[in-house]
């Protein structure tokens, strides 16, 4: 019982870094309607101008905000020089230019900054707390933890911004309708230009979590592969389904790995580890079954 | 002036049905044809055999196989890599464990598990759409990877999972010679692409198109959604079955689950989009697009770093290979979103009006 | 202006210098690289390849080449794409035809690509210490090269080093295993559990998935279990993720002992103070104070002519290995060349001669400043691996420290496993096997 509590629990604090990466999917999805598939190459580039510019001999809040200005200045020149050409082209297509955003993302971050895997110290132990650890005799590391403090405030951020700023009622005006909110006067490409920035910011905050977690490198490009069955169960448009999604992947894919390759044994013999690189996806896909929109997905009504 | 179809009557239904119903183009394909079997085998390298030629054909033939699911029917598919290992390791054993099966019957055999196991990751799609969909399928291609790795049967224990093909025999002799290979993967594409060029301008490729400019709509007018959905995943996935039992047997000879990664998908996914989804030349010119570019930056960017000087370290040059790519993908895009198909497309109607365009 | 001209006049002599020496020696050995620097793995590559070109160019400048021959390579990037590397080595095999050193690629999967089709070209390829291990077996791939040593080899050394560990006995002990799920993490599974049957220890194996960036759960059952020791088989991003979970589950890093592909700088420099104390296997140490590594970064870095962008690789463990790597790739050049004529390139064919007699001895080994950084090695048609040794080296905070002297692998265990699974290949293939008892 106290093992399969341990896994749960750490499972959902996994799950918290998965939402991370996913809540910058939602972002642009919301606002935009383009899967941005480069999202995790985002944030490869936010982790990598942080590191960058501490390589440089920047204090850590210095890096911090040149990153953020770095993310930011990408993310406008994204939507100038990339989307705004395709506005009104089909969502495949805008996918597609993703991807090679994507591509093109990863060949300039590491010829910049280098290549060579490094690390990123927050001042933050990966180490489980000893006070729990003695007395219930379980693992619950702190940065997990603080991971999950972030992940909270940034939500709670995002929706303060989004409730109760003038950017962000236009922001979700524009999520509502474009066509209506450009009849009554939002600046669209404005709009586009800000929400790719908030998608950077998120970019960094994630980039800085998994950088501090795993290093520096290339590999956090494959963050998005983590985040994408978390959109689809928790719908493409919906910031508390990116969290909500996230814990109950990140639950259950730990849940899983534990539990099920052992029957799975005594089945077939042999051994059925690694079950976490699909197992995330097929529960999507079985909960899709069932409400085809995800959690908190729109409810799509077709109408001929 | 050449390209002018006044004066070419039809007279009878067959004529005016016919895949190519233009006299100048039956000319053009013809002589492709007569190049690509005879003319490339004569003057081709090996390296163009077994470096460019043979990869150009198997991939362009998944990406066919896939333009077939999302071009024509509309479904978005991110796991065409998968049905791909899926024809490759069915061939494989169907080699190993029936004797003396032709190595022609294994391929079908191959693409026939490669249909099934489309239409079982196809069934999805009866209540999923978009985006969700694309997602769902990156279900089958981590699902159908891990199973290759896991079931040792499936690779006949071999204890990295890397399975090695058997000899490519066909009708008693045996092809080892790159250009060998080439005629047999050239023959098979030939007739497939031909069988799916006939496949969307039957009532099936209406139906599908239907569905895939509105399922609601198509449902209306009669068309059963579930067989049709259903059948474009197999087709599809016949396809790339095919494509990569081809992959294995003729191309690299021996591959590994982890091979046919989530990358080589979206590469497929590139042609597609690239070359123009819901065309059949499209999956060709993508094909070559992506296939050709890499290695033409490989080639070309050294040289011109030798040549204005650029102090560029190898590492460099091969970061700016991906930027590149990524960078000419997106300007295709602004500048096509309909792909290379397009252009021809744009190409040939002015060509029937010139020299005199009004 | 005079001044100018004069500089003129002299840099003309100067390529006109170089122009006649070309066409004197107009002898290359030609190196076909297939290699990576891009991509998740491509700071490894960088660091491998970078020492492999640094070790040609030093033995160019240094001493003229061998005998006279200079050596030249080209480049081909690969990504760690198996359809790639086939068409990099399509490419470069033209060039390769007339003279052809070892084949590299450092990729098991492109090296596996490539077995069937070297061989067919009379290219000799090169997998030290990945790829095709059954290789050893030279009857059955007279051009595939394991050499070095293997992962089953690896593996069985690791287990003999945590034996003596722990006073000699492993009985009743419980090991972990956790791997790549991949064909290199799988290939090591074979020979664990031959020693654990030998040995009489439990072995647990765990997989990871790729590409291994979260392993939370694995490691809650490592501390659910509570091995005795973890061996870890990583490669890229795992490695770190895999050391910052052993911290957060609190379990002892001088307690995991990896493979020589989880035992580099890029691995745990990354994880920061959670690496400290972790030991992994290797066959070349670290460092600048190997005398050929101090001499390379003189006379190549001083040259100008330098692979590497960044000089802090110069020392670490991947570039020693790739300089390794070139060392045994021309001593096997030398070899060649006694047998077949002083001053000429050798042919892929004859290159492959020369690699299955290699003769390396420590003795040669300190001649080229290079101890250390190789077992010794011979090889033969019927050992095509050649020494089945590691050192294990342990990584206190800021550098590589190696704590054990060779050890080496059972062979009597191993090998025949190889044998068994060539035999198996070459059933398969219709190859019949040489003799080697005719080979000499």
């Amino acid at each position: 019982m106290n093992f399969f509590l341990e896994v749960l629990i750490g499972g959902l604090l996994s799950g918290v870094m998965y939402a991370l990466v996913a809540l910058g999917f939602v972002m642009i999805y919301k606002a935009s309607g383009v899967f941005n598939f480069a999202q995790g190459a985002m944030v490869y580039l936010a982790a990598l101008s942080v590191v960058g510019c501490l390589e440089k001999g920047a204090p850590l809040w210095l890096a911090i905000i040149l990153a953020f200005v770095i993310m930011t200045l990408f993310g406008i020149a994204t939507e100038k020089f990339v989307l705004r050409k395709l506005v009104n082209q089909p969502p495949i297509a805008l996918f597609m230019a993703t991807i090679g955003l994507a591509f093109f993302i990863e060949g300039l971050a590491p010829m910049i900054f280098g290549s060579e895997p490094r690390a990123l110290e927050l001042g933050i132990v990966d180490e489980p707390i000893p006070w729990i650890l003695d007395n219930w005799n379980m693992v619950i590391s702190k940065f997990d933890l603080v991971a999950a403090g972030v992940a909270a405030v940034l939500v709670a951020t995002l929706a303060l911004f989004f409730q109760y700023t003038r950017v962000g009622r236009a922001l979700r005006a524009v999520a509502d309708d474009h066509q209506a909110a450009l009849s009554i006067g939002i600046p669209l490409q404005h709009i586009w230009a800000i929400v790719w920035g908030v998608a950077g910011f998120v970019a960094l905050v994630a980039g800085m979590m998994w950088g501090a977690r795993n290093g520096v490198q290339f590999a956090l490009t494959f963050t998005a592969l983590k985040a994408l069955p978390v959109l689809i169960l928790g719908g493409f448009t919906s910031v508390p389904g990116a969290i909500v999604g996230g814990l109950i992947i990140g639950a259950s894919e730990k849940l899983a790995e534990i539990y099920i390759p052992p029957v799975m044994q005594d089945l077939f013999g042999g051994n059925f580890g690694g079950i976490e690189g699909w197992f995330p996806y097929v529960l999507a896909l079985l909960f899709l079954l069932v409400r085809p929109e995800g959690l908190f997905g729109e409810r799509h009504i077709d109408r001929v | 002036m050449l390209y002018r179809e006044a004066g070419q009557f039809k007279t009878t239904y067959a004529a005016d049905q016919q895949i190519f119903p233009i006299r100048q183009d039956r000319i053009a394909v013809i002589a492709l044809l007569a190049v690509a079997f005879v003319g490339v085998p004569l003057f081709a390298s090996e390296y163009w055999f077994s470096a460019i030629l043979i990869p150009f054909l198997i991939f362009a033939l998944a990406a066919l196989g896939l333009n077939v699911l999302t071009g024509y029917a509309g479904q978005l598919s991110l796991g065409s890599a998968a049905f791909m290992a899926v024809g490759a390791y069915a061939a494989y054993n169907f080699q190993l464990r029936i004797e003396g099966i032709p190595i022609m019957l294994s391929f079908i055999l191959a693409g026939l598990t490669a249909a099934g196991v489309g239409v079982l990751f196809g069934l999805p799609s009866l209540r999923i759409k978009g985006f969700y969909l694309a997602v769902a399928t990156l279900a089958a291609q981590f699902f159908i990877v891990w199973c290759l790795t896991k079931f040792p049967w499936l690779s006949n224990n071999s204890s990295s999972g890397v399975i090695s093909t058997q000899k490519l025999i066909v009708f008693g002799y045996e092809l080892d010679r790159p250009v060998e290979k080439y005629l047999l993967v050239l023959s098979i594409v030939v007739l497939m692409a031909f069988a799916a060029k006939n496949m969307v301008r039957s009532s099936t490729g209406r139906a599908w198109m239907a569905v895939r400019d509105m399922d609601v709509a198509a449902s209306v007018i009669g068309i059963r959604l579930m067989p049709t959905k259903l059948l474009a995943f197999a087709v599809s996935s016949f396809y790339c079955g095919v494509a990569g039992a081809m992959y294995a047997f003729c191309y690299l000879g021996s591959v590994e689950p982890d091979g046919f990664s989530l990358d080589m998908s979206f590469k497929i996914l590139f042609m597609i989009i690239i070359g123009g989804v819901g065309s059949i030349m499209g999956s060709f010119l993508g094909a070559a697009f992506i296939l050709l570019l890499p290695i033409f930056l490989d080639i070309a960017l050294p040289y011109c770093a030798d040549l204005f000087g650029l102090p560029f370290s190898s590492a460099t040059v091969s970061h700016i290979q991906i930027l590149v790519f990524g960078g000419l993908i997106m300007f295709f895009l602004i500048v096509e979103p309909h792909g290379l198909a397009r252009l021809w497309q744009i190409a040939k109607e002015k060509l029937r009006l010139w020299p005199f365009p009004h | 202006m005079i001044k100018r001209f004069k500089s003129a006049i002299a840099a003309v002599a100067v390529s006109l210098a170089m122009l006649s020496q070309l066409a004197v020696a107009a002898e290359e050995q030609f190196f076909p690289l297939i290699d990576y620097r891009v991509g998740p793995y491509g700071s490894n590559g960088q660091a491998f390849y970078g020492g492999f070109i640094d070790y040609l160019n030093y033995v160019n400048l240094k001493e003229k080449g061998v005998n006279g021959v200079l050596m030249t390579y080209e480049e081909c990037e690969t990504e760690y794409n198996n359809a790639k590397g086939v068409e990099c080595y399509e490419r470069l095999k033209g060039k390769a035809a007339k003279s052809a050193g070892p084949l590299h690629t450092m990729s098991t999967g492109i090296s596996y690509a490539l077995v069937d089709k070297s061989a067919q070209d009379k290219l000799p390829l090169a997998m030290m210490g990945y790829g095709r291990t059954d290789a050893v077996d030279g009857s059955v791939f007279p051009y595939a090269f394991p050499l070095v040593t293997t992962y089953q080899m690896q593996a069985s050394a690791i287990v003999k080093f945590i034996k003596d560990k722990s006073g000699g006995s492993l009985a009743g002990k419980k090991i972990v295993y956790l791997y790549h799920d991949s064909a290199y993490g799988k290939e090591a599974i074979v020979a664990l559990n031959a020693e654990a049957g030998l040995n009489k220890f439990e072995m647990v194996q765990i997989p990871v998935a790729h590409p291994g960036n979260e392993q939370g759960a694995q490691w809650l059952r490592i501390r659910q279990e509570k091995p005795d020791y973890v061996i870890f088989w990583g490669w890229g991003v795992m490695n770190q993720t895999a050391l910052k979970a052993a911290q957060k589950v609190g379990f002892p890093r001088d307690r995991m002992i990896g493979s020589w592909w989880t035992g580099s700088e890029e691995d745990v420099v990354p994880a920061g103070e959670a690496a400290k104390g972790y030991m992994a296997a290797t066959w070349n140490v670290a460092g600048k104070q190997v005398p050929v590594i101090a001499d390379i970064e003189k006379v190549v870095y001083g040259a100008g002519k330098g692979n590497l962008q960044d000089t802090s690789k110069i020392g670490t463990v991947l570039y020693n290995r790739g300089v390794s790597a070139a060392v045994l790739s021309v001593e096997a050049i030398r070899k060649g060349q006694e047998k077949y004529g002083k001053g000429k390139a050798l042919t892929g064919e004859q290159t492959r001669w020369a690699l299955e007699n290699l003769n390396i001895t420590d003795a040669r080994l300190k001649a080229l400043g290079a101890t250390d950084l190789l077992p010794e090695i011979k090889t033969s048609c019927a050992n095509h691996e050649g020494s089945g040794k590691v050192k294990i080296q342990q990584w206190d905070g800021a550098k590589w420290v190696p704590v054990s002297g060779w050890i080496e692998g059972n062979k009597s265990l191993v090998h025949p496993l190889f044998q068994a699974s060539a035999k198996q290949y070459a059933l398969e293939k219709g190859i019949t096997p040489r003799d080697c008892s005719k080979e000499k």
